[in-house]
C-alpha cells in the first residue's frame, strides 16, 4: 500500500483544509471543488484526507456498503434481505474513489457483468466507481477535463443519490451518496454551471509567498518522499488527534444551534452579494455549522459564517463583466457594506 | 540557427575588441550548456523516478539521438527507451480489451497499455507542443501518483509505473512549447537547440549503480533548501514543483560527483536546468531592492523532528549560497524571455476559458472518444467490441435455443460461441474540434485611407480561401459614420464576400463602440450555435464616435473601452490590427482591455495581414 502524504503535515492552505474538515464532519453539504494553480497541492490535499477518515460501519456482504443503522437509505439486496437474523455488520473505511481520466461510461456506472453472461448465460450487474463511491467520496482530479457524457451523468447521480442502471436489459438502482471533490486548474477550461452548481464549497487555492512557508512545504515534501513509512509514523499522533475532532464535531453536529440572527446575516450577505438561487445560503449556514461542531463550539457565530462565506458564495456569484476584484474581494465588499449598514442602523436606535 | 542571430546582429555593431570578447563569452556559455545538456542525460539516467524526466528543446536532429542515446547506454536490462507517440488513444495508453482473444476464449480478456508494458524505463514523447491536453493530463497523473487507476471497458485495474518521460519539444516560435502541464512535472529542461553531436563518454554502468546506491544516502541542508527556495522565488516561480525537483537534480548530481551532501555546485547545475528555464522574472531587475530577512517559520506549526530546528549559522555564509545559486539561474535564463512570456499570455488567454481548449463537438471518427450508442459501425464510425458483446449477452441462451431449433439439431457442434445480430451493434463516438468562424470588424471611416480598405479586403479574402479548405466561416462588419453595420452575416461563399466588400463604402466618422457591441452580440449568437468566433478588429483612428451615434473624443472612448471590457468576458480571441502610420496608444489600451493581440501592420498589404490572422487562430 502506498503511504500517503498525513493531512496534518500540510502547511498553510487553511482555506482549503477547514472545506474539506467541515465536509468530513458535514457530508451532506455537497462537496468541495479545489481550483488551483499547478504545484499548489491541490490532490495531495484531498487523498490525504481519505487517510484521515474514521471507519464506517456496513453490512458484510452488501457491495454497495450499506449502514446497517440506516435501513432507510439500504439498496434493493439488503432490503431483500429477511430482517432476521440482523445482518451481521464489520468497520471499513471509508471508501475515496478516484474517477481516472478516461474512464469509461460501463466502469463508472456499472454494467452487465461479461463473463457470467457469456459463460453462465447469467444476467448479473457489476457494480461501478459511483457503488464504490457511496456513503464515501468521489473525487475527480482534473475536473474540468472530464468528458461530456460523464459530466452528465454525475450531475444526475449527484443530485438524486441515486444511481439508475437501465443498460443491456439490467434494470438497477443502488443508492450512490457521496462527497464529490474535484480539482483542476481553471486555466484549462470552465465548468459547466449545472456542475459547479452541484458543489457545496468551492476553493480557490494559491502558492504562498512566503519564503519560509515555501521552504517548510519542500522540505516535508522530500522528508516524506525520502521516507514515506518514517514520515507517516512521525505525524501519526497529529492524525489521530484530528480523526477523533472530526469525530467528534460529527456527534456535536446535530446539537450545534443557528439562531435566528445568523440565518438572517447570511441571507442579508447573500442578496447584498448578488448571489443565484437559495443554495448558497443554505450551504453557507450548514458549512458554518459544521465548523462550529469541529471547532467545539455549541452555536454558530459570525466568526464561522465569516470563515465560510468566500467557500460557499464564491461559485454562485451573478456574472459581472465590469468588475475585475474577484468574488472573494466582492463577498469581502458585501461584508463591509452589511457591517455599515448594521452602524447605521444601531447608531439611530440609540 | 534562430537562437545564434541575436549574437551574431549585436557582435557588428560593436567595436572588434568589445566584438571578440562577446563572441568569448557566448562560447563560453555555449560551452557550458552543452556540458550540462549531457550531465542532464546522466542525471535522468541515475533517478528516472524521482526526476520525471526532461523536456528537451530541439530540433530533432542528430543531437537529439545522441542524447537520447547517452541516456540509454548505462541503463540495466529492463529500462530502455520506448517511442509514445501523440495520437496514442487510451486503449494503448491504459488498457483495453484484446480483440483476438476475447473472441477465441468468449470472454473478455485484457491487454496491457503501453504506461504498463514501460513500467521501468523511458517514455519519448516527441511533438510535445502538440500534446493534447487530454494525453498530458493522463501523463500528469501517472507521474504524480506513480500509479494508474484503470476503469475503462469492463476492466478496473490498477498498477505501478515507475517510468520517466522525456518530451521532445520542437516548437519554433517563441510561442510554441512543451504543453504546461508536463512542463511543470519533468525536472530537466535542456536546450539542445544549436549544440553538436559530439557527446563525451557517456555514463558507465557501473557509475550509475555507484550513484543510485548513493542516492538515498545524500543529506540536504537547510541551506541548500534555502537557497534554491529564494533562487525560484526571485525568479517568479509560483509552483512548488520547481524547488523540489531542483532539490532531487542537485542530490542525483551530489551521487554522480561521488559526494556524500550537496555542495555549491550541484546547486548551481540544478538552478540553470531546472529553475532558469521556468523564470517568469528575471531577477537581475529587481537586485537592487533588499531582500526582507526570512521571517521565522510559522509557531502554530506542531514541533517536528523532521523539520530540523536551523542550527546556528553564518549568516553570511547562507547568503553566499544564495547569491551563487541564483546567479547561475540568472546566467542560464533565456534571452528572449520577456518575448516568451508574453506568447506565453497570449497562449494562455487563447486557451482560457472559451478557447479552442473547450471547444469542442460531436464527429464520427476522428477527436477523443465521447461515449458509446447503438448503431451500425461502417459510415466512419468504429465498432466497439466490449459494448457489442455486453448487448449480445443476455440473449445467448435464447438466441443459441432458437438457432438450434431453426437447424434442426445438427447445427449445435459447429454453433459460433457467441451469437451477435446487427442490433448488438455498439460504436463509439469521438469529440472534435469545433468549426471556427472568424468575424472582421473592418474600419471603414475616413481616417482609414481607401488604399488600406483595398488591402484589408484583401487579406479577408485570402483568408477565406484558406478558411474554406478548413470549412470555416466568415464574417464582416463594417464601421464608420454613426454606427456599425454588419455587412456580410457567416458565410463561406467566397462570391458573397467578393460582392459585399466590392460596395464598401468609406469616410465618416469611427464608431468604435457600437462596431464591439455589434460584434460581441454576433460573437454570441455563433458560439450558440456550437462555433468558436474569433474577432479580427482592423482600424487606424481613435474612437470619436460614441455608442447613441453622437461625436466627442471623451465619451467615444469611454464608451469603446466598456464595450471591449463585455467583449472581453466571452472569452475568445481576438486580434486587433493597427494600420495607423504609427502605433496608436489608444489601440494598445484597447487591445489590453480586449485580452487581444495587438498588431502593428502600419504598411498593411494584404498577404501580411492574413498571414498574421491565421497564426493568431
Amino acid at each position: 500500500m502506498r503511504s500517503v502524504f498525513p493531512f496534518s503535515a500540510i502547511v498553510g492552505q487553511d482555506e482549503l483544509r477547514l472545506a474539506l474538515l467541515a465536509a468530513a464532519v458535514d457530508p451532506t453539504l455537497g462537496g468541495v471543488l479545489v481550483l488551483g494553480d499547478r504545484g499548489t497541492g491541490k490532490s495531495t490535499a484531498v487523498r490525504a484526507l481519505a487517510a484521515l477518515l474514521p471507519a464506517m460501519k456496513v453490512i458484510v456482504g452488501c457491495r454497495y456498503h450499506c449502514d446497517p443503522a440506516m435501513p432507510g437509505q439500504w439498496c434493493e439486496e439488503c432490503r431483500a434481505r429477511p430482517a432476521k437474523p440482523r445482518p451481521k455488520s464489520a468497520e471499513l473505511p471509508v471508501p475515496v474513489v478516484d474517477l481516472p481520466l478516461g474512464a469509461t461510461e460501463d466502469r463508472v456506472l456499472g454494467a452487465l457483468n461479461l463473463e457470467q453472461a457469456l459463460s453462465a448465460g447469467v444476467r448479473a450487474f457489476e457494480p461501478g466507481l459511483l457503488a464504490q463511491a457511496n456513503r464515501g467520496f468521489l473525487y475527480v482530479d482534473e475536473v474540468n477535463l472530464l468528458e461530456d457524457h460523464l459530466v452528465d451523468l454525475l450531475i444526475d447521480v449527484a443530485a438524486s443519490g441515486v444511481n439508475v442502471v437501465e443498460r443491456e436489459g439490467l434494470s438497477v438502482r443502488h443508492p450512490a451518496r457521496f462527497v464529490l471533490v474535484g480539482s483542476g486548474n481553471p486555466e484549462e477550461g470552465e465548468l459547466r454551471p449545472q456542475l459547479l452548481d452541484r458543489f457545496g464549497l468551492s476553493v480557490e487555492i494559491r502558492t504562498p509567498q512566503d519564503i519560509a512557508q515555501r521552504i517548510q512545504i519542500v522540505r516535508r515534501r522530500d522528508d516524506f518522499e525520502r521516507d514515506p513509512a518514517g514520515f507517516v509514523a512521525h505525524w501519526q499522533p497529529q492524525e489521530l488527534a484530528l480523526r477523533k475532532q472530526i469525530l467528534a464535531g460529527r456527534k456535536r453536529l446535530p446539537k450545534v444551534r443557528v439562531d435566528d440572527a445568523a440565518l438572517e446575516w447570511s441571507s442579508r450577505l447573500c442578496m447584498r452579494a448578488g448571489t443565484d438561487g437559495l443554495r448558497g445560503e443554505l450551504t453557507m449556514v450548514r458549512a458554518a455549522r459544521a465548523l462550529a461542531a469541529f471547532q467545539g463550539h455549541s452555536k454558530v457565530g459570525r466568526a464561522e459564517l465569516l470563515q465560510v462565506a468566500p467557500a460557499a458564495l464564491r461559485h454562485r456569484l451573478r456574472r459581472d463583466p465590469l468588475d475585475e476584484g474577484g468574488s472573494a474581494l466582492r463577498i469581502e465588499r458585501a461584508v463591509a457594506e452589511l457591517d455599515a449598514e448594521d452602524a447605521a442602523a444601531g447608531g439611530k436606535r440609540a | 540557427m534562430p537562437e545564434a542571430q541575436p549574437t551574431a546582429e549585436r557582435t557588428t555593431q560593436q567595436s572588434p575588441e568589445a566584438a571578440a570578447a562577446a563572441a568569448a563569452s557566448a562560447a563560453a556559455a555555449d560551452a557550458l550548456r552543452a556540458q550540462d545538456a549531457w550531465r542532464a542525460a546522466a542525471c535522468l539516467a541515475v533517478d528516472p523516478v524521482g526526476l520525471g524526466g526532461a523536456v528537451l528543446r530541439t530540433d530533432l536532429g542528430e543531437v537529439t539521438e545522441a542524447w537520447l542515446a547517452a541516456l540509454a547506454s548505462p541503463l540495466p536490462p529492463g529500462e530502455g527507451l520506448r517511442r509514445l507517440p501523440p495520437h496514442i488513444d487510451d486503449e494503448r495508453l491504459l488498457g483495453g480489451t484484446d480483440l483476438a482473444a476475447t473472441l477465441r476464449a468468449g470472454r473478455p480478456v485484457h491487454a496491457r497499455g503501453l504506461l504498463e508494458e514501460c513500467a521501468r524505463g523511458f517514455l519519448v514523447l516527441p511533438m510535445a507542443e502538440r500534446a493534447e491536453p487530454q494525453l498530458a493530463a493522463r501523463l500528469g497523473a501517472a507521474l504524480d501518483q506513480r500509479s494508474v487507476l484503470v476503469a475503462r471497458e469492463g476492466q478496473q485495474r490498477e498498477f505501478a509505473t515507475g517510468f520517466a518521460l522525456v518530451a521532445l519539444d520542437g516548437g519554433r516560435a517563441s510561442d510554441e512549447h512543451c504543453v504546461p502541464r508536463l512542463r511543470e512535472r519533468l525536472a530537466l529542461h535542456v536546450d539542445l537547440a544549436g549544440l553538436r553531436a559530439d557527446a563525451p563518454p557517456a555514463l558507465a554502468r557501473g557509475e550509475l549503480e555507484a550513484a543510485r546506491a548513493l542516492l538515498p544516502g545524500i543529506q540536504a541542508g537547510d541551506e541548500a533548501l534555502q537557497a534554491l527556495c529564494a533562487t525560484a522565488l526571485a525568479c517568479g516561480i509560483a509552483t512548488l514543483r520547481a524547488p523540489l525537483l531542483a532539490l532531487r537534480v542537485a542530490r542525483v548530481h551530489a551521487a554522480l560527483e561521488g559526494r556524500d551532501a550537496i555542495e555549491s555546485g550541484d546547486l548551481e547545475f540544478a538552478a540553470r536546468l531546472v529553475l532558469a528555464p521556468r523564470a517568469t522574472v528575471d531577477p537581475s531587475a529587481q537586485a537592487s531592492e533588499p531582500e526582507p530577512p526570512p521571517p521565522e517559520p510559522p509557531p502554530e506549526q506542531p514541533p517536528d523532528a523532521s523539520d530540523q530546528p536551523p542550527e546556528p549559522r553564518d549568516p553570511t555564509e547562507v547568503d553566499k549560497l544564495e547569491d551563487s545559486v541564483q546567479e547561475a539561474a540568472q546566467a542560464m535564463i533565456p534571452k528572449d524571455l520577456l518575448e516568451r512570456l508574453a506568447a506565453a499570455e497570449l497562449a494562455r488567454t487563447r486557451n482560457g476559458t472559451a478557447g479552442r481548449a473547450g471547444a469542442n463537438t460531436l464527429a464520427k471518427r476522428r477527436g477523443r472518444p465521447a461515449g458509446v450508442r447503438a448503431g451500425r459501425p461502417g459510415a466512419g464510425t468504429r465498432l466497439n467490441l466490449l459494448a457489442t458483446l455486453r448487448s449480445a449477452a443476455p440473449w445467448q441462451r435464447l438466441r443459441g435455443r432458437e438457432a438450434g431449433a431453426q437447424a434442426g439439431g445438427h447445427a449445435g457442434g459447429q454453433a459460433t460461441r457467441v451469437r451477435v445480430l446487427p442490433d448488438d451493434f455498439r460504436v463509439t463516438w469521438y469529440r472534435q474540434k469545433k468549426q471556427t468562424v472568424t468575424i472582421f470588424a473592418i474600419d471603414a471611416s475616413g481616417s482609414s485611407a481607401l488604399h488600406r480598405l483595398a488591402e484589408a479586403k484583401g487579406a479577408v479574402e485570402l483568408l477565406l480561401a484558406g478558411c474554406y479548405v478548413r470549412r470555416d466561416e466568415v464574417a464582416v462588419i463594417a464601421f464608420r459614420g454613426r454606427q456599425a453595420e454588419l455587412v456580410l452575416p457567416p458565410t463561406r461563399s467566397l462570391v458573397r464576400v467578393k460582392r459585399s466588400l466590392a460596395g464598401l463604402p468609406g469616410g465618416g466618422g469611427t464608431p468604435m463602440a457600437s462596431a464591439l457591441d455589434l460584434a460581441a452580440r454576433l460573437m454570441a449568437q455563433v458560439g450558440k450555435r456550437g462555433q468558436t468566433p474569433t474577432l479580427v478588429v482592423l482600424s487606424d483612428g481613435n474612437a470619436n464616435v460614441a455608442r447613441d451615434g453622437t461625436g466627442g473624443r471623451a465619451r467615444a472612448e469611454a464608451d469603446a473601452f466598456a464595450a471591449a471590457k463585455q467583449l472581453r468576458t466571452l472569452g475568445a480571441r481576438v486580434l486587433l490590427i493597427d494600420t495607423a502610420p504609427r502605433p496608436q496608444a489608444q489601440s494598445q489600451q484597447l487591445a489590453e482591455l480586449l485580452s487581444a493581440r495587438y498588431l502593428a501592420l502600419p504598411q498593411a498589404d494584404a498577404r501580411r495581414m492574413a498571414e498574421a490572422v491565421r497564426l493568431a487562430g
